[in-house]
């Protein structure tokens, strides 16, 4: 079984974020990046299951500007074995909506014929958690989001799920489309000889309009603005003098 | 101008507040109908009607829609989406499953977490963990939305809308559950919870956490952890707050042994009070408390629930 990997090269995770001055959107010229912490746990999944002997070849797509190159790399380097890059954008700053990329990625698969397509929950640069579900709606394959666990047998996968009551297991037919969750695994980091590996392992160079892909934006951004910041507080000395000032602040 | 909400239904039982919480998010949007989907839903439905500002029910159910797995209930929410400008939900676990898969099959974007509602086509959401709020404007015909719940008050009562009983689509038989692990609590639900006292790494074990939850139970409060602590296995994954957990915004949020990082704080830093309590006076969390105590939790928790 093939398995594909999206990943997408966002602000590293330990970065503070500023808001641009003209309120066009967040600064990331000369910010560190990283790839999405939760494709990493996905690119992991299927080296698992690579070792497994459940999958037999890992391919890692990123969609964005040229610069995803060193996202694929590092896909490469955990132990994928090849990589697509689609160059959808010039500038760093411009984000290609779920809805553009899951058709491209729709059409990848219909290209690679993957069992699986392993995804990250949600970016955490746009938070939006939906670019798995939507490449399910446009191939009709079954879903799983949001998974702690997986389990392939045959042509079904046996998923858990993190759900706002607690967990989920569900049974889906394969192939299927598995968003990850922070639980499913703890990623490896890339030795530095299989940093070196990866630098030789195949990369194609593609753009969003091979795929006849229309990327514009359907939601225009308006303006980007700094959330209200909270107040400064203050110290209390003691549980005494705690207790004091939720009383006095009507919130005990 | 119509709006088709996809109202919280678990188990046949309506979760009220979240489902109210989005009526009064989406009221100015047009005449919301609201969805009540399920094996079991007739219920939800009669309680669904009651919301003010509902002018309509719809009722599926159907065992092909028990635990509204994603496929069968996005393929009946397209079958609807014809009459509706806005298709909405608030933003639980089960809205983020579906939406986005109703959103690509209408072929317009899906928008996710909505914290503010401009027009009927502005909206803004909050993105890197909240450290930003973009205004987005769609040109899509349908604006398919999940909001945020904690930051809308729950519409109130009305005199019973009524209620239309619909049949489910076929179900494309792709999925199909296996199980639910949910723990049974008296403790109110973390996301409507007035009161929430959360737990972090530093508490140290899951035996340490009954410490947490018995200052939660002497204020009535909702309990919570954080991501360290869920991973560390100290607290179930529903516990958690954070900006891929739950997003909280209580009247007192308390913060326990919590360093503080950018993704827990983006669950809970709309809490009108927060108190922490951390022994590292350098922690970040100080930098959102209303109230901090610096000192070592093992001496100030017991003391803390024992004096209010």
């Amino acid at each position: 079984m093939k398995v594909l990997v999206p990943v997408k090269r966002v602000i590293d995770y330990n970065v503070k974020v500023r808001v641009k001055a003209d309120g066009s959107g967040v600064d990331l010229a000369n910010v560190k990046m990283s790839m999405n912490p939760f494709d990493e746990i996905a690119v992991e999944e299927a080296i698992r299951l690579k070792e497994a002997g459940k999958a037999d070849e890992i391919v890692a797509v990123s969609i964005g500007v040229k610069q995803s190159q060193e996202t694929l790399r590092t896909a490469l380097a955990m132990g994928a074995d090849r990589a697509i890059l689609v160059i959808a954008a010039d500038d760093v700053h411009t984000d290609i909506e779920p809805l553009a990329v899951a058709k491209i990625l729709a059409k990848i698969v219909e290209e690679e014929q993957p069992g699986l397509v392993l995804c990250g929950k949600q970016a955490i640069d746009n938070d939006m958690n939906a670019t798995g579900q939507m490449v399910s709606a446009l191939l009709g394959w079954s879903q799983a989001t949001f998974a702690s666990k997986l389990d392939i047998e045959g042509d079904a996968a046996t998923v858990t799920r993190e759900v706002d009551g607690g967990l989920q297991t569900i049974k889906v037919k394969m192939p299927a489309i598995v968003t990850v969750d922070l639980r499913l695994n703890e990623p490896r980091y890339a030795s530095l000889p299989n940093i070196m590996k990866a630098k030789k392992k195949p990369m194609d160079e593609k753009t969003a309009a091979d795929y006849g892909v229309d990327v514009s934006r359907r939601l225009e951004v308006v303006k980007t603005s700094e959330p209200a910041e909270r107040a400064a507080g203050i110290k209390v000395g003691s549980v005494d003098e705690l207790v004091a000032k939720l009383k006095e602040a009507g919130a005990v | 101008m119509a709006v088709l909400l996809l109202a919280e239904v678990n188990d046949g039982e309506l979760a009220l507040d979240a489902t109210a919480k989005a009526v009064a998010a989406a009221k100015s949007l047009g005449d919301v109908t609201a969805l009540c989907v399920g094996a079991t839903a007739a219920a939800a439905a009669e309680a669904a009607a009651k919301i003010d500002g509902v002018s309509k029910v719809l009722c599926a159910e159907d065992a092909g829609l028990g635990h509204r797995l994603a496929e069968a209930t996005a393929a009946l929410i397209v079958s609807l989406a014809g009459d509706y400008e806005h298709i909405v939900a608030p933003a639980t676990t089960d809205a983020k499953n579906i939406l986005p898969r109703v959103a690509a099959l209408l072929d317009v974007m899906v928008l996710t977490d909505v914290s503010g509602v401009v027009d009927g086509a502005t909206f803004e959401r909050p993105i890197y963990a909240g450290n930003a709020i973009q205004t987005v404007k769609s040109s899509d015909a349908t604006k398919v939305i999940s909001f945020r719940t904690s930051t809308f008050d729950a519409a109130g009562e009305q005199a019973a809308a009524p209620v239309e009983t619909i049949s489910a689509t076929e179900n494309p038989g792709l999925s199909e559950w296996v199980e639910d692990k949910v723990a049974a609590s008296d403790r109110p639900e973390l996301t409507s919870a007035g009161v929430v006292v959360s737990g972090g790494r530093g508490v140290g074990s899951e035996e340490n956490f009954a410490m947490i939850e018995a200052l939660a139970d002497k204020l009535g409060a909702a309990v919570g952890a954080s991501r360290a602590a869920v991973d560390s296995g100290f607290a179930p994954n529903d516990w958690q707050v954070g900006q891929t957990g739950k997003v909280v915004a209580p009247e007192l949020y308390i913060a326990i042994g919590i360093s503080g990082a950018i993704q827990h704080l983006a669950g809970m830093k709309d809490s009108k009070v927060i108190v922490a309590i951390n022994k590292d006076e350098e922690a970040p969390i100080f930098q959102v408390a209303d109230f901090g105590l610096v000192a070592d939790l093992f001496d100030a928790v017991p003391e803390l629930t024992e004096k209010l």
